[in-house]
């Protein structure tokens, strides 16, 4: 599991197995810059803020730190934690896949673009899928489809309500059609939860496009935001060069994608655990 | 007819046909055992490349100008009785997405596809093949007007992509094919989807889900196609042979890795080369599949179907 270099709330209790260390003295003269608005503020504030500036824009934060915000207590377990992308095609671009996959999982010390974890929220049993941006840009493969036609599982055997938070480029290109497949895979495995009447919370960050957006991320029963996150299908760059002119401001922003219809809300960092307790309360109750 | 690069060793030997013939007429000589000749000879040639295509020639016959679309399908297999219906409720005609009720053989069958144009002007009012969400809308809609009347529903997906653009961004491009991919598998009826033309991506999988997946045997499937792949992976668009051949994109390589039920011969040379006989092998094809597949209980086949995708994937568990 990845250990960020600073939590931004006390932990009172460790999670059960995610061997979080003491709160790390944040070291002197470290600053984040908001891409935003610019401003330049102490990294610990950042972290402390939930990484949001002062103007709203939201920072990419790692899974961990979801499951952190999301969980009851900041505990929480991480479950099928030894899955791993084989490489089915032998792909080799400018870099060997399997090369490639060594080199990401060393650098991140994920095992892939999802990590799944249980625990409670609002006092219920919830189980959440998150994907790691980190990894190969969060693109789906057959691990990615797997772990989340196994949360599907859990959440059926548990009765209980299934999270998946999306960080997405899209399909990964390495695994071809495994990769594509993946969209009908996960999709087959959400129609089993919904015969189980079950809810699917779908939080799509930034960014979520492409086959992730084009499956599961847009299945939810509830569709979900946080400000200002890109969500899309085809990525920004497409869309310019086959229209041949700029882009509207704001377009596939969470904001636009909310007032065309396609999300249910969206909800500031800060609110998130508040707001998806209320949520799964209010399925589950 | 256009004969692609790799295939100017038959267009030699044609054009040698051709002058036997011309000379045969003008002179009156007797030119049978030379053209004969000449006849065998570009069929073996043909026989010769086309058994040896690479990945990147074959996604080049896929996209032959002369190649049959979608509405040719259904118009030659269902002996022209056909209804096209149109619209999505919604927002308007997607013309790149046709479909309707036709008889095959004296059963109805729903048929759904992406059409291409097949000149110039008509390229642009199909917008290439690539739908709007209205499009895939257009398409669940007719899907479940099949299911209603139980009948089974064919989609025939020859698609560059679904289109990225503005207006489809904002009607919802990735919601409908999620939303078509989903609903495909708690379809009643059978369902058979086939890979005639350009198999790509999203575009493709958002009609694709069904009992039986085939693909023309000179046809490419996969989750990008081979130029973006080399824009992207090799960061320039002069790697798309290798990409198309890294991407294992053909029918042979989607049957070998257990993700598509079957190929589906085409006449040597390609579908173009002998169109009535590749309505007829399809037809057949397609009528085989719906005799089995209409004998299995709805709740079996939806099982089967969703299991079947379930089980795509390769990874490793080390548990
Ligand atoms: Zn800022």
């Amino acid at each position: 599991m990845a250990e960020e270099n600073s939590g931004w709330f006390n932990r009172s209790e460790k999670g059960i197995i995610t061997e979080t260390k003491d709160k790390k003295e944040v070291k002197e003269g470290l600053w984040y810059k908001c891409p935003e608005c610019k401003k330049i503020v102490p990294t610990a504030d950042h972290e402390n803020n939930l990484n949001v500036c002062q103007c709203g824009y939201h920072e990419r934060i790692p899974s961990v730190k979801y499951f952190e915000i999301l969980f009851d207590n900041h505990q929480y377990k991480e479950i099928d934690t030894h899955l791993t992308s084989a490489d089915p095609l032998n792909f080799k671009d400018t870099k060997k896949y399997s090369e490639r996959l060594t080199a990401v999982m060393k650098k991140t010390k994920l095992k892939d673009a999802l990590t799944t974890a249980v625990g409670k929220i609002g006092n219920y049993e919830t189980v959440v899928a998150s994907m790691n941006f980190e990894f190969i840009g969060g693109s789906m493969g057959a691990v990615v489809g797997e772990k989340i036609a196994r949360a599907v599982d859990y959440a059926i055997k548990q009765r209980c309500p299934l999270i998946i938070i999306s960080k997405s480029g899209g399909a990964r290109m390495m695994e071809a059609a495994f990769s594509l497949m993946q969209m009908a895979k996960t999709s087959a495995k959400l129609m089993q939860l919904s015969q189980a009447k079950l809810p699917y919370i779908s939080l799509l960050l930034d960014p979520t496009t492409g086959g992730t957006t084009a499956s599961f991320a847009m299945l939810g029963d509830v569709n979900i935001s946080e400000p200002g996150a890109l969500i899309g299908f085809a990525g920004p760059r497409v869309v310019r060069e086959t229209i041949g002119r700029d882009l509207p401001d704001g377009f596939q922003t969470a904001e636009f994608v909310l007032e065309h219809g396609f999300l249910d809300y969206i909800v500031e960092r800060k609110n998130l655990k508040e707001t998806i307790s209320q949520q799964i309360r209010m399925f589950m109750e | 007819m256009i004969l692609l690069d790799f295939e100017e060793p038959i267009g030699v030997l044609q054009d040698q046909l051709h002058k036997a013939l011309e000379i045969g007429e003008k002179t009156g000589v007797d030119m049978s055992a030379a053209t004969s000749e000449l006849e065998k000879k570009v069929t073996d040639k043909r026989l010769e490349i086309y058994s040896n295509l690479t990945a990147w020639q074959r996604v080049q016959v896929s996209r032959h100008p002369d190649r049959p679309y979608t509405l040719e399908y259904i118009e030659t297999m269902t002996d022209g009785d056909f209804i096209e219906l149109h619209g999505d409720r919604g927002v308007k005609d997607d013309k790149a997405m046709i479909g309707g009720f036709g008889t095959l053989d004296g059963q109805t069958v729903m048929f759904i596809g992406q059409q291409k144009g097949i000149n110039t002007k008509l390229r642009q009012y199909r917008n290439f093949g690539m739908a709007n969400p209205e499009g895939y809308r257009k398409a669940l809609r007719l899907m479940k007007l099949a299911e209603k009347f139980n009948k089974p529903i064919v989609t025939l997906i020859d698609t560059p992509g679904a289109f990225p653009g503005i207006e489809a961004e904002e009607r919802g491009q990735a919601e409908a094919i999620a939303r078509n991919i989903y609903e495909m598998f708690g379809l009643k009826v059978p369902v058979i989807c086939v890979i005639i033309g350009e198999g790509a991506s999203g575009g493709a999988i958002g009609i694709g889900v069904g009992d039986r997946v085939l693909m023309l045997e000179n046809t490419w499937y996969s989750v990008i196609s081979p130029e973006s792949c080399s824009s992207i992976l090799w960061r320039s668009w002069e790697q798309k042979q290798v990409a198309a051949e890294a991407l294992k994109l053909t029918a042979k390589d989607m049957f070998d890795n257990k993700l598509i039920d079957g190929i589906v011969p085409e006449p040597l040379g390609g579908a173009h080369v002998d169109k009535p006989e590749m309505f007829k092998i399809l037809k057949k094809e397609i009528l085989s599949h719906l005799d089995i597949l209409k004998k299995i209980s709805p709740e079996e086949r939806i099982k089967t179907r969703m299991e079947k995708y379930i089980n795509m994937g390769v990874f490793i568990d080390n548990e």
